[in-house]
């Protein structure tokens, strides 16, 4: 029996600024089981990192209610569109950062978080600035700067729209099996449809503006181990059609 | 790298860069030399009175007189002290009000236009208020010194501060950082090239506070030399100090640059 990590229950988030009343997110109700590869797709501005945001607990909803189940202080980790990898800082210390401020840092974490980079092929770089490495590596940086305080849920904010495509798909491959392998329980956020059937073992399609969760697909994809793998897959091309027409459907339904 | 592991393409690449820049250095000097020709030329065939104009040869005499008498010493101390301290105090005065300031927005948007006034004011009209406040001392020369870098500093950091980018600290919140965190981790971190650029203007600026610190009070200095040599009309020491006061200048400038060189990072 798998335990629910995250519930969310009749969340609403309505932004005011000094002209307009923003309903970003609408009592919106879902949940996530531990050791789920969530993919959360819906049109831009239809209010994903809104959510994320939520969850994160960068901001309060105006109603409703969002349970963590953790015992943690740092139960989330946040990655965001860019690695806003700080320059002046080495490799090791970019992604001892997160432990730095959570007051976390001891030669246990520190070990954790050295153990990671050399694990994911960086442990030659460990000294290098960010700006002597590529783009793809540098995304591995940011998802180990957020694995390193071991959070229970990592949120992932269209972690590749910033990548060119080939780059994309390498670098998405190495997340997800890095993810994988770690064990770790994630939602990520996307409008790219092939992106998240290539992740994920559930999919939520959410709304226009404001976000409800309007289906929920289920990916069997057993005997394909990898996203790249996946793509080739015979069932890919439909969850693709069925996900694509429910994005672009009239049908309003749950 | 090793320079014999270059190609013979890069090779030739950065033996045209070097040899650019010797190139650039040579006509530096002849400038100079040519410059300082003429105008001894000029004065030594009478083109030019010599008496008002001074000479590259009186220069050096007053220099060496000046040298020999032990007195140019103390002047030139007396304001490189002044400069360094009202520096040292404007850029930290500075720096600590952009810091409150970039904290909390309540104080920035009370005291923005205040500071943005002050700065547009020229300092030297308050040179007047400054003597009876803080009396015709070396404090009221460093006072000027520093009155002239502060708000300029504060004006700056607070630009710099304002603008890291929102992403970034976006980050910082995903770690639940404080305000403390977000300020020495990343803000002050990201803003040491803003700092750097801020030094190199405010040795200038301070140059200036203490110069015309001096033309109002003091009774050593260079900006004192200046005014007593201007008063009993001996041009000679007015153009020797002038000068003088172009090399402190510009070693302290020097000074600077090799810092900013020193701390890049990318
Ligand atoms: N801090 C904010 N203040 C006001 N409006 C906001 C704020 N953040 C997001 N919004 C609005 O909420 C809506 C959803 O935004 P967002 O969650 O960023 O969408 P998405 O990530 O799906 O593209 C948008 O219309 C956006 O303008
Ligand atoms: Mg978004």
């Amino acid at each position: 029996m798998k335990k629910n990590i995250l519930k969310l229950q009749g969340v609403t988030k309505v932004f005011y600024t000094k002209t307009a009343e923003t309903v970003a997110v609408n009592n919106l109700t879902f949940s996530v089981d531990e050791g789920e590869f969530v993919a959360i797709i819906g049109p831009s501005g239809c209010g994903k990192t809104t959510v994320l945001s939520l969850i994160a607990r960068l901001i309060e909803p105006t109603t409703g209610t969002i349970t963590l189940a953790s015992n943690k202080k740092q139960a989330v980790g946040y990655m965001l569109q860019q690695d806003h990898l700080f320059p002046w800082r080495t490799v090791e210390k970019n992604v001892l950062l997160g432990l730095e401020i959570t007051k976390n840092l001891n030669a246990d974490t520190k070990e954790y978080a050295n153990k990671l980079l050399e694990k994911y092929g960086l442990g030659d770089f460990k000294k290098h600035l960010p700006n002597q490495i590529s783009g793809g590596m540098r995304q591995r940086v940011a998802l180990i700067r957020t694995l390193a305080t071991n959070p229970d849920l990592l949120l992932l904010d269209e972690p590749f729209s910033a990548l060119d495509f080939q780059t994309r798909l390498e670098v998405c491959d190495d997340v997800y099996s890095i993810i994988r392998r770690e064990n770790k329980t994630t939602v990520l956020v996307t409008h790219d449809i092939s992106e998240a059937i290539s992740v994920a073992d559930k999919i939520f399609v959410l709304t226009k503006r404001p976000a409800k969760v309007k289906k929920i697909f289920c990916c069997d994809f057993e005997k394909y181990p990898t996203p790249l793998k996946r793509r080739e897959a015979p069932q890919f091309g439909e969850h693709f059609e069925e996900i694509y027409k429910c994005l672009n459907g009239e049908d309003d339904e749950l | 790298m090793n320079f014999n592991d270059l190609s013979p393409l890069h090779k030739e690449f950065l033996k045209k860069q070097k040899r650019r820049k010797v190139v650039i250095h040579l006509l530096q000097i002849a400038f100079l030399a040519v410059f300082l020709g003429a105008w001894e030329l000029a004065t030594q065939v009478g083109w030019v009175d010599g008496f008002i104009f001074s000479s590259p040869s009186r220069v050096w005499n007053t220099f060496v007189n000046l040298f020999e008498e032990g007195n140019l010493f103390k002047h030139v101390w007396a304001s490189t002290w002044e400069t360094i301290l009202g520096f040292a105090i404007g850029t930290i005065l500075g720096m600590l009000i952009a810091i409150i300031l970039w904290w909390s927005d309540t104080v920035k948007r009370v005291f923005e236009p205040y500071l943005v006034v002050l700065n547009s004011l020229p300092k030297i009209a308050l040179g007047p208020l400054i003597i009876i406040w803080a009396g015709t001392g070396k404090s009221a020369i460093v006072t000027m010194a520093v009155l002239i870098s502060v708000v300029i500093t504060a004006l700056n950091m607070l630009v710099g501060f304002c603008q890291t980018e929102q992403n970034k600290i976006l980050l910082m919140q995903t770690f639940q950082a404080n305000k403390a965190q977000i300020f020495f981790k990343l803000v002050f971190p990201a803003n040491i090239p803003t700092l750097l650029a801020t030094l190199k203007i405010n040795v200038g600026m301070s140059w200036v506070g203490t110069i015309t610190g001096e033309y109002l009070v003091s009774k050593e200095g260079l900006g004192y030399l200046i005014v007593y040599g201007s008063q009993v009309f001996r041009l000679d020491l007015v153009m020797t100090c002038t000068i003088v006061l172009c090399m402190l200048a510009g070693a302290m400038y020097g000074m600077v640059a090799l810092l900013e060189k020193s701390v890049k990072f990318d």
